[in-house]
């Protein structure tokens, strides 16, 4: 493995928002992220994509403070994820796919409870879950279990979650995930604002036309490696993301045969 | 076709076994258990062969009756029907209905329940072989029998699908029974009483009941043994149509079913408002206490624990007015504490991957330890003081009641603290949110039991210097050593709850990612 020396943010260069320095893991025999490192520019809206099992997941758990790396590190705006965990998860929201959320409690209840273990008091907490649960068309079954809740709005009620202490990082895994295109626009409108106001967003998503409308930096990962990365016009270098996404990770089989299908 | 799906549910319960050896174990576990009591059931049967016909027919027509009404009821009691062999799934292939009948009913009796009835319901063919007619009788009766116990299983489960699947419905009839199963005890103890003062009353509802679709089929063999050809005619009339009649049920009940799915998401429920999170006070301990009382009473796997508490001192009642000796009745305080203190060992367990909010959010863990512990308290404390003092207005015995409360508060703020750093460090493996309490947990199970039995032993330990206060007191007779331990309780058990939380905490805060990297195993 090639650990490549942090460079210091000079002047002209503002300290990145999130900066992930060869992060590698191995599960067993397999390893899932092999070396990534990466820089995403403050005020980004950055799209990390890749098939399944790139290590996307893994790669956004190691950044998080969620899972620890065997190598690298992350930085969150200067801080050491792995260092000072308890100031890095200040200043990032997470919404982690495939966990479990505490889902018996309310919706009300679950964001509320969100605010509250991250020290916030009370009155700010009530005012900012109330216009979280409207913004994201939660008003109506704020008080209904979130176990009893849809996948899509089981993924809205997390993002929520993520969002309740106005983190400077918002990292999503996967955030359109069986979400309906109504609340989709309304969460993307929440998040080209929060980006406008100079927050920082990655969201991980394998929808490509999605990331290429949304985002403006992308980043290309498969078999835990970054393939490429960079705004999304260079990414795509004049293709369309699917396109070069595909020509980058390879794997299209183009076999004949199937002829029977069409045989009737 | 028919043998098309048995293949098909071997492959699937030989798949289940291969994913872990632990499968197996269980299995072979489960298998022993059923043989040793079909072996019982089975040599009982053979033992009537030599009794008077009267009672031979009393015993299997009531044991046919029996084995039905559990079919019947147990897999919707415990949301454990076997679901291997699903209909659903069969939706897209156009399987034609009768050959998907007759498989799915052939491949409900492959499986420890469906071959222990069958070898019991077999057996009865031994009862009854004292002619060859009354033992041609009892196989068909057999047969009938075990097929209509099995196919009543199938429209019960068929039926209540849509109840079923309701999450209420689940989390209620989970906790429910627990309530028959703890008091198994007194249940049978009164049923054999029942038995024992009324042998005419069982002959006369046996002779009733297999008349009934419940006993006419185990009835075949005693009446061709008796001699009673008519009867015996009548009543194989009434196992076939019974059979046919579920049959037919079964059928209707399927085909709706299979075009109209169970909805699951019918019975909400709503509670107003932050409710607990807005009456605790707004610091990071209190929400996690807050959140976990509502596991307490939303949470069957929770529910089940509190079920149990206040029957356990209605058994040890019954246990001591049965003996006359309310020895273990005095310490069903310091029992009570022992088992709502271990309770939260398993707490990080049973929150599974939502444990990730805790460490995204980079909660102290000395807050997560204290609000899980406060939470358990505040009812634990309350409860222990009245399970102390209770038993002594019936015993009257007082001078032992500071000793007995001092080791009670003691067992409860030690294994709180206890229980906050074995949670902190193991992972158990327990059922998932949403899962039955009684569904075979996914996981390790050795390390489970090491985790439990260990923590268990240290436990000990630890609260060794009041056991042996209380011991003293017993001995001697003295009331010192009683006084002393209301004193020690509290005090060295406050002092291990505090270092307990605080060295939870600080293994919670090194390693948090570590420990949701063990949950997410599980999953």
């Amino acid at each position: 493995m090639t650990f490549q020396p942090p460079v210091p943010p000079g002047p002209s260069s503002p300290v990145p928002a999130l900066s992930l320095l060869g992060l590698a893991k191995r599960f067993g025999d397999k390893i899932a992220v092999d070396g990534i490192s990466l820089d995403v520019p403050a005020g980004s809206f950055y799209g990390v994509v890749g098939p399944n099992g790139a290590g996307k997941t893994t790669t956004l758990s190691m950044a998080t403070g969620l899972l620890r790396p065997d190598f690298g590190t992350a930085l969150v705006h200067g801080v050491d994820v792995w260092q000072h965990p308890l100031e890095a998860k200040k200043l990032m929201g997470i919404l982690p796919d495939g966990v479990r959320l505490f889902d018996r409690l309310s919706g009300e209840q679950l964001v509320t409870y969100a605010g509250l273990l991250r020290g916030m008091d009370r009155e700010m907490v009530a005012s900012r879950v109330a216009e979280l649960l409207a913004a994201l068309d939660l008003g109506n079954d704020a008080g209904t279990l979130v176990v009893d809740y849809s996948a899509g709005m089981t993924k809205k009620i997390a993002l929520a979650s993520a969002l309740i202490h106005a983190p400077r990082l918002l990292v999503l895994d996967e955030p359109f995930e069986s979400v309906d295109p109504i609340s989709a626009a309304n969460i993307r409108d929440i998040l080209d604002r929060y980006v406008a106001s100079g927050g920082t967003v990655i969201v991980s998503s394998h929808v490509m036309d999605l990331v290429q409308r949304m985002c403006d930096h992308v980043a290309v990962v498969a078999g835990g490696r970054v393939l490429a990365a960079g705004t999304v016009e260079e990414v795509r270098a004049g293709a369309s993301l699917e396109d070069r996404f595909v020509q980058l990770v390879g794997g299209r089989n183009h076999t004949e045969g199937l002829e029977w299908l069409r045989t009737f | 076709m028919v043998a098309h799906l048995l293949r098909l549910k071997l492959t699937l319960l030989r798949n289940s076994v291969r994913r872990s050896p632990w499968q197996l174990v269980g299995l072979g576990i489960g298998a022993l258990y059923a043989l040793g009591v079909v072996g019982v059931l089975a040599a009982g049967l053979l033992v009537l062969r030599g009794q008077e016909i009267e009672l031979a027919q009393t015993v299997v027509v009531l044991g046919g009756a029996t084995a039905l009404l559990g079919w019947a009821i147990i897999p919707v009691a415990v949301s454990a029907a076997d679901m291997t062999l699903d209909p659903a799934r069969f939706t897209t292939f156009a399987v034609p209905m009768p050959q998907l009948l007759a498989g799915l009913a052939l491949g409900g009796l492959i499986g420890i329940p469906g071959i222990a009835t069958s070898l019991v319901a077999l057996a009865t063919v031994g009862t009854w072989s004292r002619s060859l007619p009354a033992a041609g009788g009892a196989m068909a009766g057999a047969v009938l029998g075990v097929l209509s116990c099995v196919v009543l299983s199938k429209v019960v489960t068929t039926a209540t699908a849509g109840l079923a699947s309701s999450r209420r419905f689940k989390d209620i009839s989970a906790v429910a029974f627990l309530i028959p199963l703890v008091l198994t005890g007194p249940i049978v103890a009164g049923i054999a009483r029942g038995i024992a003062g009324s042998g005419d009353f069982l002959a006369g509802l046996a002779q009733t009941l297999s008349w009934t679709p419940a006993g006419a089929a185990f009835a075949l063999g005693g009446e061709l043994a008796a001699g009673n050809y008519a009867a015996a005619a009548v009543k194989f009339l009434i196992a076939v149509a019974t059979l046919a009649g579920l049959g037919l049920a079964w059928k209707v009940l399927l085909q709706r079913a299979l075009v109209t799915p169970p909805y699951a998401g019918t019975s909400k429920r709503r509670t107003g408002g932050a409710g607990l999170f807005r009456l605790l006070p707004a610091t990071p301990s209190a929400a996690v206490a807050a959140r976990s009382l509502y596991y307490w009473l939303r949470d069957p796997r929770y529910a089940g624990a509190l079920v149990v508490v206040p029957l356990l001192p209605v058994l040890m009642l019954f246990q001591g007015s049965q003996s006359g000796f309310y020895g273990p009745f005095q310490f069903v305080g310091p029992l009570t504490a022992f088992l709502l203190a271990w309770s939260i060992s398993t707490d990080v367990s049973y929150d599974s991957t939502a444990f990730a909010l805790h460490v995204a959010t980079g909660v102290r863990g000395a807050d997560d330890r204290l609000g899980r512990a406060l939470a358990c308290l505040s009812f634990a404390l309350p409860v222990v003081l009245i399970f102390s003092v209770g038993p002594f207005f019936f015993t009257g015995d007082w001078e032992k009641l500071p000793a007995v409360l001092g080791l009670a508060l003691g067992v409860l703020f030690t294994g709180l603290g206890l229980a906050s750093v074995i949670s902190a460090r193991y992972t158990v493996s327990v059922p998932l949110p949403g899962d039955s309490p009684f569904k075979k947990p996914p996981g390790n199970v050795a390390q489970t039991l090491a985790v439990q039995f260990g923590g268990m032993a240290v436990l000990m330990v630890l609260v060794a210097p009041e056991v042996a206060l209380v011991a003293a007191q017993f001995i001697t007779g003295s009331a010192v050593p009683g006084w002393i331990t209301l004193v020690l309780g509290p005090v060295l058990g406050l002092a291990l709850f505090a270092t307990g939380v605080r060295a939870g905490g600080a293994w919670l805060d090194r390693r948090g990612p570590e420990l949701l990297a063990q949950l997410a195993v599980n999953r």
